[in-house]
Protein backbone atom coordinates (compact mmCIF):
# COMPACT_ATOMS: atom_id res chain seq x y z
CA UNK A 1 0.00 0.00 0.00
CA UNK A 2 0.83 3.84 -0.92
CA UNK A 3 0.27 6.61 1.42
CA UNK A 4 1.21 9.96 0.20
CA UNK A 5 1.25 12.99 2.71
CA UNK A 6 1.08 16.19 0.67
CA UNK A 7 4.05 18.60 0.94
CA UNK A 8 2.54 21.63 -0.54
CA UNK A 9 4.56 24.02 1.21
CA UNK A 10 1.87 24.25 4.34
CA UNK A 11 3.66 24.68 6.79
CA UNK A 12 5.38 22.18 9.41
CA UNK A 13 4.38 18.73 8.34
CA UNK A 14 7.39 16.59 10.37
CA UNK A 15 4.88 15.99 13.08
CA UNK A 16 2.37 14.18 10.52
CA UNK A 17 4.91 12.29 8.58
CA UNK A 18 7.01 10.78 12.12
CA UNK A 19 3.64 9.97 13.05
CA UNK A 20 3.01 8.10 9.83
CA UNK A 21 6.18 6.57 9.96
CA UNK A 22 5.76 5.33 13.57
CA UNK A 23 2.19 3.69 13.24
CA UNK A 24 3.12 1.89 10.21
CA UNK A 25 6.86 1.01 10.61
CA UNK A 26 7.90 -0.01 7.30
CA UNK A 27 4.78 -1.78 6.37
CA UNK A 28 3.33 0.50 4.05
CA UNK A 29 5.35 3.06 1.83
CA UNK A 30 4.72 6.65 2.71
CA UNK A 31 5.66 8.90 0.57
CA UNK A 32 5.97 13.13 1.12
CA UNK A 33 5.70 14.93 -2.30
CA UNK A 34 3.57 17.00 -4.25
CA UNK A 35 4.27 14.57 -7.60
CA UNK A 36 1.09 14.55 -9.47
CA UNK A 37 1.32 10.72 -10.89
CA UNK A 38 3.09 9.51 -6.98
CA UNK A 39 -0.29 10.92 -5.95
CA UNK A 40 -2.71 9.22 -9.12
CA UNK A 41 -1.31 6.01 -7.99
CA UNK A 42 -1.84 6.51 -4.18
CA UNK A 43 -4.25 4.53 -2.22
CA UNK A 44 -4.46 7.04 0.27
CA UNK A 45 -3.12 10.59 0.86
CA UNK A 46 -3.30 12.41 4.11
CA UNK A 47 -3.86 16.11 3.00
CA UNK A 48 -1.72 18.05 6.05
CA UNK A 49 -2.42 22.00 6.66
CA UNK A 50 -1.13 24.56 9.14
CA UNK A 51 -1.19 28.20 9.31
CA UNK A 52 -4.24 30.37 7.51
CA UNK A 53 -6.75 29.22 4.94
CA UNK A 54 -5.18 31.21 2.29
CA UNK A 55 -1.70 30.12 2.72
CA UNK A 56 -2.71 26.69 2.52
CA UNK A 57 -4.99 27.06 -0.55
CA UNK A 58 -2.66 29.28 -2.45
CA UNK A 59 -0.23 26.68 -1.30
CA UNK A 60 -1.98 23.94 -3.74
CA UNK A 61 -2.83 26.49 -6.01
CA UNK A 62 0.84 27.21 -6.17
CA UNK A 63 1.62 23.56 -7.98
CA UNK A 64 0.20 23.42 -11.50
CA UNK A 65 -2.20 20.26 -11.63
CA UNK A 66 -2.58 19.55 -7.95
CA UNK A 67 -5.95 20.20 -7.25
CA UNK A 68 -7.22 18.63 -10.02
CA UNK A 69 -5.47 15.59 -8.91
CA UNK A 70 -6.46 16.06 -5.71
CA UNK A 71 -10.28 16.19 -7.34
CA UNK A 72 -9.67 13.38 -9.12
CA UNK A 73 -8.29 10.93 -6.49
CA UNK A 74 -11.22 12.02 -3.64
CA UNK A 75 -14.26 12.60 -5.73
CA UNK A 76 -13.80 11.07 -9.26
CA UNK A 77 -12.05 7.52 -8.03
CA UNK A 78 -13.36 7.89 -4.46
CA UNK A 79 -10.61 6.90 -2.59
CA UNK A 80 -9.66 7.43 0.81
CA UNK A 81 -8.32 11.17 2.08
CA UNK A 82 -7.53 12.02 5.80
CA UNK A 83 -7.75 16.25 5.96
CA UNK A 84 -5.66 17.63 9.10
CA UNK A 85 -6.63 20.80 10.87
CA UNK A 86 -6.62 23.31 7.92
CA UNK A 87 -6.65 20.20 5.31
CA UNK A 88 -9.84 19.73 6.68
CA UNK A 89 -10.74 23.10 6.78
CA UNK A 90 -10.26 23.01 2.60
CA UNK A 91 -13.02 21.03 1.72
CA UNK A 92 -15.44 23.74 2.83
CA UNK A 93 -16.59 26.25 0.09
CA UNK A 94 -15.02 28.94 1.52
CA UNK A 95 -13.05 30.14 3.98
CA UNK A 96 -13.08 33.90 5.59
CA UNK A 97 -9.46 33.91 7.86
CA UNK A 98 -7.88 37.24 5.91
CA UNK A 99 -9.94 37.31 3.14
CA UNK A 100 -12.79 35.40 1.72
CA UNK A 101 -11.02 32.39 0.05
CA UNK A 102 -13.17 29.51 -2.37
CA UNK A 103 -11.76 26.16 -0.48
CA UNK A 104 -11.87 23.28 -2.53
CA UNK A 105 -15.92 22.37 -2.24
CA UNK A 106 -15.91 18.83 -1.39
CA UNK A 107 -18.15 19.32 1.61
CA UNK A 108 -20.46 22.50 1.61
CA UNK A 109 -19.93 24.89 4.15
CA UNK A 110 -18.01 27.46 5.30
CA UNK A 111 -14.89 28.17 8.03
CA UNK A 112 -15.28 31.25 9.80
CA UNK A 113 -13.26 32.34 13.20
CA UNK A 114 -15.02 30.88 16.36
CA UNK A 115 -16.73 32.75 18.95
CA UNK A 116 -15.10 33.97 21.54
CA UNK A 117 -17.65 35.50 23.24
CA UNK A 118 -16.29 38.91 23.64
CA UNK A 119 -12.99 37.84 24.83
CA UNK A 120 -14.38 34.69 27.39
CA UNK A 121 -12.45 32.39 25.46
CA UNK A 122 -9.37 32.54 24.55
CA UNK A 123 -7.97 31.71 20.91
CA UNK A 124 -6.89 30.02 19.62
CA UNK A 125 -7.95 27.31 21.14
CA UNK A 126 -4.95 25.14 22.53
CA UNK A 127 -4.84 21.85 24.30
CA UNK A 128 -6.38 19.04 24.95
CA UNK A 129 -9.87 18.73 24.43
CA UNK A 130 -12.43 15.92 24.62
CA UNK A 131 -14.32 14.76 21.46
CA UNK A 132 -17.91 14.22 21.61
CA UNK A 133 -18.45 11.09 18.55
CA UNK A 134 -21.92 11.63 16.96
CA UNK A 135 -21.55 8.69 14.51
CA UNK A 136 -19.85 5.97 13.66
CA UNK A 137 -16.41 5.99 11.91
CA UNK A 138 -13.84 3.42 10.41
CA UNK A 139 -11.13 6.16 11.44
CA UNK A 140 -13.11 6.66 14.97
CA UNK A 141 -12.57 2.20 15.67
CA UNK A 142 -11.38 1.25 19.32
CA UNK A 143 -11.87 5.15 20.64
CA UNK A 144 -13.38 6.16 23.12
CA UNK A 145 -16.20 8.33 23.10
CA UNK A 146 -14.46 11.85 25.44
CA UNK A 147 -11.05 10.89 24.22
CA UNK A 148 -8.78 13.77 24.17
CA UNK A 149 -7.37 15.05 21.14
CA UNK A 150 -4.99 18.19 21.03
CA UNK A 151 -6.21 21.13 19.35
CA UNK A 152 -4.62 24.21 17.75
CA UNK A 153 -6.78 26.52 16.12
CA UNK A 154 -8.74 29.80 15.77
CA UNK A 155 -11.51 28.74 13.38
CA UNK A 156 -13.79 25.81 12.75
CA UNK A 157 -15.89 24.57 9.79
CA UNK A 158 -19.32 24.82 9.54
CA UNK A 159 -20.73 22.44 7.49
CA UNK A 160 -24.35 22.80 5.87
CA UNK A 161 -25.22 19.12 6.19
CA UNK A 162 -24.58 18.46 9.89
CA UNK A 163 -25.03 14.63 8.89
CA UNK A 164 -21.32 14.92 7.52
CA UNK A 165 -20.13 15.61 11.60
CA UNK A 166 -18.48 12.73 12.96
CA UNK A 167 -17.62 14.29 16.03
CA UNK A 168 -17.47 18.22 17.89
CA UNK A 169 -16.00 19.35 20.80
CA UNK A 170 -16.73 21.84 23.71
CA UNK A 171 -15.03 25.14 23.48
CA UNK A 172 -16.87 28.52 23.18
CA UNK A 173 -19.26 26.83 21.21
CA UNK A 174 -20.08 22.78 19.72
CA UNK A 175 -17.04 22.70 16.85
CA UNK A 176 -16.98 20.58 14.58
CA UNK A 177 -13.65 18.52 15.27
CA UNK A 178 -14.61 15.49 12.86
CA UNK A 179 -16.35 15.21 9.64
CA UNK A 180 -16.87 12.07 6.59
CA UNK A 181 -18.33 12.29 3.59
CA UNK A 182 -17.70 8.80 1.68
CA UNK A 183 -14.54 8.33 1.20
CA UNK A 184 -13.22 12.24 2.15
CA UNK A 185 -12.30 12.33 6.43
CA UNK A 186 -10.89 15.08 7.95
CA UNK A 187 -10.29 15.72 11.44
CA UNK A 188 -9.70 19.63 12.88
CA UNK A 189 -7.20 18.32 15.82
CA UNK A 190 -4.08 16.77 15.26
CA UNK A 191 -4.09 12.90 15.58
CA UNK A 192 -0.30 13.40 15.06
CA UNK A 193 -0.04 15.24 18.07
CA UNK A 194 -2.59 13.57 20.55
CA UNK A 195 -0.50 10.18 21.99
CA UNK A 196 -1.31 7.15 21.73
CA UNK A 197 -4.68 7.23 20.86
CA UNK A 198 -4.22 10.09 18.24
CA UNK A 199 -1.77 7.02 16.40
CA UNK A 200 -4.94 4.90 17.01
CA UNK A 201 -6.65 7.18 14.36
CA UNK A 202 -3.79 7.42 12.45
CA UNK A 203 -3.54 3.82 12.32
CA UNK A 204 -7.32 3.01 11.49
CA UNK A 205 -7.32 5.18 8.92
CA UNK A 206 -4.57 3.14 7.04
CA UNK A 207 -6.60 0.24 7.30
CA UNK A 208 -9.66 1.68 5.62
CA UNK B 1 -13.90 20.79 28.38
CA UNK B 2 -10.29 22.26 27.32
CA UNK B 3 -7.89 21.18 29.89
CA UNK B 4 -5.36 22.95 31.38
CA UNK B 5 -1.82 21.76 30.58
CA UNK B 6 1.19 20.78 32.66
CA UNK B 7 4.37 20.91 30.45
CA UNK B 8 7.83 19.85 31.83
CA UNK B 9 10.64 21.84 30.75
CA UNK B 10 13.86 20.77 29.82
CA UNK B 11 16.99 22.68 29.95
CA UNK B 12 19.37 21.90 26.97
CA UNK B 13 22.75 22.53 26.70
CA UNK B 14 24.75 20.67 24.11
CA UNK B 15 22.52 18.43 23.74
CA UNK B 16 22.14 17.03 27.50
CA UNK B 17 19.62 18.35 29.90
CA UNK B 18 20.20 20.69 32.64
CA UNK B 19 18.63 22.84 34.80
CA UNK B 20 19.90 26.38 36.14
CA UNK B 21 19.38 27.72 39.78
CA UNK B 22 18.52 31.47 38.75
CA UNK B 23 20.24 30.33 35.26
CA UNK B 24 23.66 29.73 36.94
CA UNK B 25 24.82 26.54 38.72
CA UNK B 26 24.02 24.12 36.13
CA UNK B 27 24.07 20.19 36.80
CA UNK B 28 23.50 18.02 34.34
CA UNK B 29 21.22 15.59 34.53
CA UNK B 30 20.47 13.18 31.49
CA UNK B 31 19.30 12.67 27.78
CA UNK B 32 17.01 14.82 26.52
CA UNK B 33 15.33 12.55 24.09
CA UNK B 34 14.68 10.38 26.76
CA UNK B 35 13.57 12.84 29.21
CA UNK B 36 10.99 13.82 26.96
CA UNK B 37 9.73 10.12 26.50
CA UNK B 38 9.65 9.81 29.92
CA UNK B 39 7.02 13.10 30.02
CA UNK B 40 5.08 12.51 27.19
CA UNK B 41 4.90 8.50 28.40
CA UNK B 42 3.83 9.86 31.77
CA UNK B 43 1.36 12.60 30.56
CA UNK B 44 2.87 15.31 29.85
CA UNK B 45 0.52 17.58 27.71
CA UNK B 46 3.46 19.39 25.78
CA UNK B 47 7.57 19.21 26.33
CA UNK B 48 9.17 22.00 26.07
CA UNK B 49 13.23 22.16 25.46
CA UNK B 50 15.08 25.53 25.99
CA UNK B 51 18.19 25.61 24.59
CA UNK B 52 19.66 27.74 27.29
CA UNK B 53 23.20 28.61 26.27
CA UNK B 54 22.11 29.06 22.41
CA UNK B 55 22.84 32.57 22.05
CA UNK B 56 26.72 32.14 22.82
CA UNK B 57 27.33 28.85 21.21
CA UNK B 58 27.09 26.52 18.30
CA UNK B 59 23.53 25.36 18.54
CA UNK B 60 23.31 22.82 16.05
CA UNK B 61 23.30 19.91 18.56
CA UNK B 62 19.40 21.09 19.16
CA UNK B 63 18.53 20.61 15.78
CA UNK B 64 19.68 16.72 16.50
CA UNK B 65 17.90 16.57 19.70
CA UNK B 66 14.40 18.25 18.23
CA UNK B 67 14.51 15.86 15.24
CA UNK B 68 15.09 12.67 17.91
CA UNK B 69 12.75 13.60 20.07
CA UNK B 70 10.07 14.27 17.33
CA UNK B 71 10.25 10.82 16.07
CA UNK B 72 9.89 9.48 19.59
CA UNK B 73 7.35 11.37 21.22
CA UNK B 74 3.83 12.34 19.74
CA UNK B 75 2.62 15.15 21.64
CA UNK B 76 3.59 18.51 20.87
CA UNK B 77 7.47 20.33 21.58
CA UNK B 78 7.64 23.73 21.63
CA UNK B 79 11.44 24.75 21.59
CA UNK B 80 13.33 27.76 22.47
CA UNK B 81 16.33 29.39 22.80
CA UNK B 82 18.53 31.51 20.69
CA UNK B 83 15.87 32.36 17.86
CA UNK B 84 16.76 34.80 16.44
CA UNK B 85 15.38 34.67 12.47
CA UNK B 86 12.16 33.78 10.26
CA UNK B 87 15.26 31.15 8.75
CA UNK B 88 15.96 29.68 12.70
CA UNK B 89 12.10 28.79 13.20
CA UNK B 90 12.07 27.60 10.16
CA UNK B 91 14.74 25.21 10.33
CA UNK B 92 13.52 24.06 14.03
CA UNK B 93 9.76 23.48 12.84
CA UNK B 94 11.05 21.65 9.96
CA UNK B 95 13.28 19.36 12.64
CA UNK B 96 9.81 18.11 14.23
CA UNK B 97 8.72 21.27 16.86
CA UNK B 98 5.53 21.88 16.58
CA UNK B 99 5.95 25.70 18.14
CA UNK B 100 9.23 27.55 18.44
CA UNK B 101 9.58 30.03 21.53
CA UNK B 102 10.92 33.37 20.62
CA UNK B 103 12.64 35.95 23.27
CA UNK B 104 15.27 38.15 22.77
CA UNK B 105 14.54 38.85 18.95
CA UNK B 106 10.74 39.49 19.80
CA UNK B 107 12.04 41.95 22.37
CA UNK B 108 14.32 43.31 19.10
CA UNK B 109 12.65 43.23 16.69
CA UNK B 110 9.02 42.14 16.83
CA UNK B 111 8.81 42.10 13.32
CA UNK B 112 10.10 38.28 13.42
CA UNK B 113 7.02 37.65 15.20
CA UNK B 114 4.72 39.37 12.78
CA UNK B 115 6.31 37.54 9.75
CA UNK B 116 6.70 34.37 11.11
CA UNK B 117 3.41 34.13 12.94
CA UNK B 118 2.09 34.71 8.85
CA UNK B 119 4.73 32.54 7.31
CA UNK B 120 3.90 29.78 9.91
CA UNK B 121 0.67 30.61 11.65
CA UNK B 122 0.37 32.19 15.26
CA UNK B 123 -0.78 28.64 16.27
CA UNK B 124 3.53 27.87 16.30
CA UNK B 125 5.21 31.30 17.42
CA UNK B 126 4.62 31.41 21.16
CA UNK B 127 6.52 34.37 23.09
CA UNK B 128 8.50 34.12 25.87
CA UNK B 129 8.92 37.05 28.59
CA UNK B 130 11.10 37.04 31.16
CA UNK B 131 9.92 39.97 33.43
CA UNK B 132 11.15 41.21 36.60
CA UNK B 133 9.91 43.42 39.42
CA UNK B 134 10.96 46.63 39.67
CA UNK B 135 9.06 48.92 42.04
CA UNK B 136 5.46 48.87 40.81
CA UNK B 137 5.98 47.21 37.53
CA UNK B 138 7.63 44.24 35.86
CA UNK B 139 10.54 44.98 33.24
CA UNK B 140 11.25 42.45 29.95
CA UNK B 141 14.59 40.99 30.20
CA UNK B 142 16.83 39.29 27.48
CA UNK B 143 19.39 37.32 26.54
CA UNK B 144 18.85 34.16 29.13
CA UNK B 145 17.96 37.21 32.00
CA UNK B 146 21.21 38.91 31.68
CA UNK B 147 20.30 42.38 30.15
CA UNK B 148 17.55 44.31 31.56
CA UNK B 149 15.59 46.15 28.64
CA UNK B 150 13.44 48.39 31.08
CA UNK B 151 10.46 47.37 28.72
CA UNK B 152 6.96 47.15 30.67
CA UNK B 153 6.23 43.71 30.59
CA UNK B 154 2.75 43.76 30.09
CA UNK B 155 2.37 46.49 27.46
CA UNK B 156 4.89 44.03 25.86
CA UNK B 157 2.76 41.60 26.27
CA UNK B 158 -0.26 42.71 24.51
CA UNK B 159 2.19 44.48 21.95
CA UNK B 160 2.97 40.46 20.97
CA UNK B 161 -0.65 39.35 21.08
CA UNK B 162 -1.12 42.16 18.22
CA UNK B 163 2.06 40.92 16.60
CA UNK B 164 0.33 37.80 16.12
CA UNK B 165 2.19 35.44 18.74
CA UNK B 166 -0.18 32.38 19.38
CA UNK B 167 0.68 32.14 22.95
CA UNK B 168 2.94 33.90 25.78
CA UNK B 169 5.19 31.66 28.37
CA UNK B 170 5.70 34.10 31.16
CA UNK B 171 8.50 33.77 33.30
CA UNK B 172 9.17 35.50 36.38
CA UNK B 173 13.44 36.59 36.98
CA UNK B 174 12.25 36.31 40.53
CA UNK B 175 11.42 33.48 41.24
CA UNK B 176 13.15 31.17 38.56
CA UNK B 177 15.24 28.88 40.69
CA UNK B 178 13.37 29.83 44.17
CA UNK B 179 10.44 26.81 44.22
CA UNK B 180 8.55 29.51 46.21
CA UNK B 181 6.15 29.30 43.32
CA UNK B 182 5.05 31.53 40.44
CA UNK B 183 4.64 35.57 40.49
CA UNK B 184 1.20 35.23 40.53
CA UNK B 185 0.26 38.75 40.36
CA UNK B 186 2.18 39.22 37.11
CA UNK B 187 0.90 36.10 35.59
CA UNK B 188 -3.04 37.06 36.42
CA UNK B 189 -2.22 40.78 34.64
CA UNK B 190 -1.01 39.39 31.47
CA UNK B 191 -3.62 36.58 31.26
CA UNK B 192 -6.47 39.37 31.51
CA UNK B 193 -4.91 41.70 29.59
CA UNK B 194 -4.60 39.28 26.42
CA UNK B 195 -7.23 37.16 24.60
CA UNK B 196 -4.41 34.44 23.90
CA UNK B 197 -3.35 31.66 25.98
CA UNK B 198 -0.31 32.17 28.48
CA UNK B 199 1.69 29.57 29.99
CA UNK B 200 2.84 30.22 34.03
CA UNK B 201 6.75 29.44 34.24
CA UNK B 202 9.32 30.19 36.95
CA UNK B 203 9.14 29.15 40.30
CA UNK B 204 7.47 26.28 41.21
CA UNK B 205 8.21 24.05 43.88
CA UNK B 206 5.37 22.57 44.88
CA UNK B 207 2.07 21.00 43.44
CA UNK B 208 -0.06 24.25 44.85
CA UNK B 209 2.04 26.10 42.77
CA UNK B 210 0.43 24.63 39.86
CA UNK B 211 -2.77 24.99 41.38
CA UNK B 212 -2.19 28.94 42.52
CA UNK B 213 -0.78 29.44 38.71
CA UNK B 214 -3.99 28.24 37.20
CA UNK B 215 -6.87 29.69 39.41
CA UNK B 216 -5.11 32.51 40.59
CA UNK B 217 -3.18 33.51 37.42
CA UNK B 218 -5.69 32.55 35.22
CA UNK B 219 -2.76 30.71 32.68
CA UNK B 220 -4.14 28.45 30.58
CA UNK B 221 -0.93 26.23 31.32
CA UNK B 222 1.23 25.53 33.87
CA UNK B 223 5.77 24.93 33.26
CA UNK B 224 8.01 23.08 35.44
CA UNK B 225 10.76 22.05 35.62
CA UNK B 226 13.00 21.17 38.52
CA UNK B 227 10.17 19.33 40.62
CA UNK B 228 9.65 16.94 37.63
CA UNK B 229 12.78 16.60 36.74
CA UNK B 230 14.40 15.76 40.10
CA UNK B 231 11.84 13.08 40.29
CA UNK B 232 10.02 15.22 43.96
CA UNK B 233 6.75 14.74 41.90
CA UNK B 234 5.49 12.89 38.34
CA UNK B 235 3.21 14.30 35.98
CA UNK B 236 0.58 11.62 36.77
CA UNK B 237 0.69 12.90 40.48
CA UNK B 238 0.80 16.54 39.52
CA UNK B 239 -2.77 15.95 37.44
CA UNK B 240 -4.19 13.64 39.87
CA UNK B 241 -3.66 16.78 42.04
CA UNK B 242 -4.86 19.03 39.48
CA UNK B 243 -7.70 17.19 39.47
CA UNK B 244 -8.70 16.91 43.31
CA UNK B 245 -8.90 20.80 43.46
CA UNK B 246 -11.17 20.58 40.34
CA UNK B 247 -9.27 21.77 37.54
CA UNK B 248 -9.93 20.16 34.44
CA UNK B 249 -6.80 18.35 33.00
CA UNK B 250 -6.22 15.39 30.87
CA UNK B 251 -5.84 12.15 32.55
Amino acid sequence: MNVTIVDYNSGNISSVINSFKEVEKDKIKIEVTSNLETIKISDKVVLPGQGSFKSCIDGLNSINGLVDTLNEFAIEHKKPLLGICVGLQMFADFGYEEVKTKGLGWISGKVSKIDNQDGKFKLPHIGWNEINIKKNSEIFKGIENNSHMYFVHSYEFVPEDKAVITATTDYSSNIVCAVERENVFGTQFHPEKSDKIGLKIIDNFIKI
Amino acid sequence: MLKNRIIPCLDVKNGRVVKGINFVDLQDAGDPVEQAKIYSDGGADEICFLDITASNENRDTIYEVVKDTSKKCFVPLTVGGGVRTVEDISKLLNCGADKVSINTAAVQNANVVVQSSKKFGSQCIVVAIDAKKNEDKWEVFTHGGRNNTGIDALEFAKKMEDSGAGELLVTSMDRDGTQQGYDIDLMSKISSMVNIPTIASGGVGDLDHLVDGIKLGNASAVLAASIFHYGKYSVKEAKEYLDSKGIPVRI
